[in-house]
């Protein structure tokens, strides 16, 4: 079966959310669980293959190296980068329809207020073998 | 003292008969799986040291009803059932051996279930593979994997798909499907010998014994002798398939010296007998035309007008626009390269966008000397392949093109 993996993109600005330590308590709670009950149906149904949350863009480094000497090393937040990755599911399902089913699912995960946040969730399908064999 | 590999191998043959034994008896999938393992294990542990029982079929059968019953026991609710399916018993009425591998195959591959559910309840429940062993094939956690066989099993519960071997109005459809689950198996591990990890279960292997287990079962099924032959055939291209880097290795340029000469030996005599059994179907002329390909010594001794006929046929049966690809260039190899680029412009519609379509045509327009044209085509077959040594060969095809037209 195909796999896919689902990066959610969190960007403040389109968002207008803000930042989730602004947040009322319970909108956090109803967020986490309603991302918690996702993932847990998601391994019910023998669909996750893994599923990580990425610390936040304060922690990110960016290393460059052209080989010689020392690499460069930045600090992030990267003020120029307004969208942030954060964090990605990585689900083997039985077709490109339901990872985007998927996908829209975790988009409109609820956010203040419940409403639904609508994340850019970027949908990308992982390199697997070769297909049947053919003649070439 | 009873050898321990003689033990070792027919265990795994005893196993689905067992299963499909104690399924038949009580209906219940799940429950008669724990049990019939526990017997095996069982098995393994007091046969080598006590000599076989003198029916080990009907020793691990009983066993394993005698846990199945002790664990209903223990259930207060379950005792009717248990007692309900006692009395459907009928005694005597024991069918043949491998019927209940049959059975058992049957109801795996049923159509209700999705083909990945039914890959991996067969390995399971027919091949005796670990959840563990399957989950590493298909390169998931055992978590995973675990849930997905656990789903199928229920989807099969509540469908209530009655254990027995399909009523002949509907046996030609569901034998259909069971064929059509081994050759995805098959393809699933013939295809992943790219970055060939040595712990991953061989699954064209395990496709290929199932495949014959159905073939010793229906000898006369020309179908089933088609298939098992067009997989030993493709198989025994595998060692010369891939580089020492798991870099794919067009037909054409594989060492032919590396291919596995029992298994084509097997393979076309399989083919030969499929094909005068007078139906025609898919698996038969997929094997014929693996053949051609097998018998040829060199690759320019590859009989392709017979190919092409065979793809003629093929199309017509199935109608899949793949099969036309192959058709176009089996044609191009008999006719020229603007015969078979005349083949791919009705499939334009068909397959919008797909990158065998655009690989092929670059293929093509290759021999016809448009380097410029197939470099393009190259590129965009690369950018829209899901496998990784495709790409890699396609982007290598576009790049060494790119480099002659500087």
């Amino acid at each position: 079966m195909p796999r896919y993996m689902l990066l959610t993109k969190y960007d403040v600005d389109s968002i207008g959310a803000g930042p989730m330590s602004e947040w009322d308590p319970d909108d956090i709670t109803a967020h986490l669980e309603f991302l918690r009950a996702l993932n847990q149906e998601l391994i019910d149904n023998g669909e996750l293959v893994d599923m990580q949350a990425l610390t936040g863009p304060e922690l990110a480094k960016i290393v460059t190296f052209d080989g010689q000497g020392s690499p460069v090393v930045t600090d992030g937040p990267y003020t120029e980068v307004k969208e942030v990755l954060a964090g990605y599911q990585l689900v083997d399902v039985e077709s490109e329809a339901r990872a985007i089913e998927i996908a829209a699912r975790v988009s409109a995960a609820p956010g203040p207020g419940g409403v639904p946040l609508r994340n850019r969730i970027e949908v990308r399908q992982l390199m697997g073998a070769a297909l049947e064999p053919g003649d070439l | 003292m009873t050898s321990t590999a003689r033990i070792e191998d027919l265990l795994p043959e005893l196993a689905p008969q067992v299963l499909g034994a104690v399924v038949r008896r009580y209906g219940d999938f799940d429950a008669a799986e724990d049990a019939v393992q526990e017997a095996l294990l069982a098995a393994a542990m007091h046969w080598p040291a006590e000599g076989l029982p003198d029916n080990p079929r009907g020793w691990l059968i009983q066993t394993a009803v005698r846990r199945l019953t002790d664990q209903y026991r223990s259930d207060q609710a379950r005792r009717r059932r248990e007692e309900s399916a006692a009395l459907r018993e009928l005694p005597g009425a024991e069918p043949a051996q491998r019927d209940e591998t049959l059975v058992l195959l049957f109801m795996c591959c049923h159509p209700a279930l999705t083909p990945a559910s039914s890959i991996a309840l067969t390995l399971r429940a027919v091949a005796g593979l670990s959840t563990a062993e399957i989950a590493t094939a298909f390169l998931v956690p055992e978590a995973t994997m675990a849930q997905r066989i656990s789903r199928a099993k229920q989807q099969i519960k509540a469908s209530g798909i009655p254990f027995r071997i399909p009523a002949p109005q509907e046996f030609e459809a569901r034998l259909r499907s069971v064929l059509h689950v081994l050759y995805l198996l098959f393809n699933e591990g013939y295809t992943s010998s790219a970055g060939a990890d040595l712990h991953r279960t061989d699954l064209s292997g395990e496709a290929i014994r199932l495949t014959r287990t159905m073939h010793a079962m229906l000898p006369e099924h020309s179908e089933v002798t088609g298939l098992l032959a067009l997989m030993l055939l493709n198989d025994a291209r595998r060692p010369a398939r891939t580089g020492a880097h798991g870099e794919l290795i067009p037909l054409a340029e594989q060492d032919r010296t590396r291919w596995n000469r029992p298994a084509i030996a097997e393979g076309v005599r399989l083919a030969a007998t499929a094909m005068s059994g007078g139906v025609v179907g898919e698996y038969q002329l997929q094997a014929a035309i693996a053949a051609l390909h097998d018998g040829a010594e060199r690759a320019e001794d590859t009989d392709w007008p017979q190919i092409l006929g065979l793809y003629g046929l093929l199309a017509r049966l199935s109608g899949n626009p793949i099969v036309e690809l192959n058709r176009a260039v089996a044609a191009a190899m008999v006719h020229g390269p603007r015969a078979g680029l005349d083949l791919l412009a009705p499939l334009e519609e068909r397959l919008p966008g797909h990158y065998r379509l655009d690989a092929v045509r670059g293929h093509l327009l290759d021999m016809i000397g448009d380097t410029e044209a197939a470099a393009a085509h190259y590129r965009a077959a690369a950018a829209r392949t899901t496998s990784e040594p495709e790409r890699q060969y396609l982007v290598t095809k576009a790049a060494k093109l790119n480099q002659q037209n500087r």
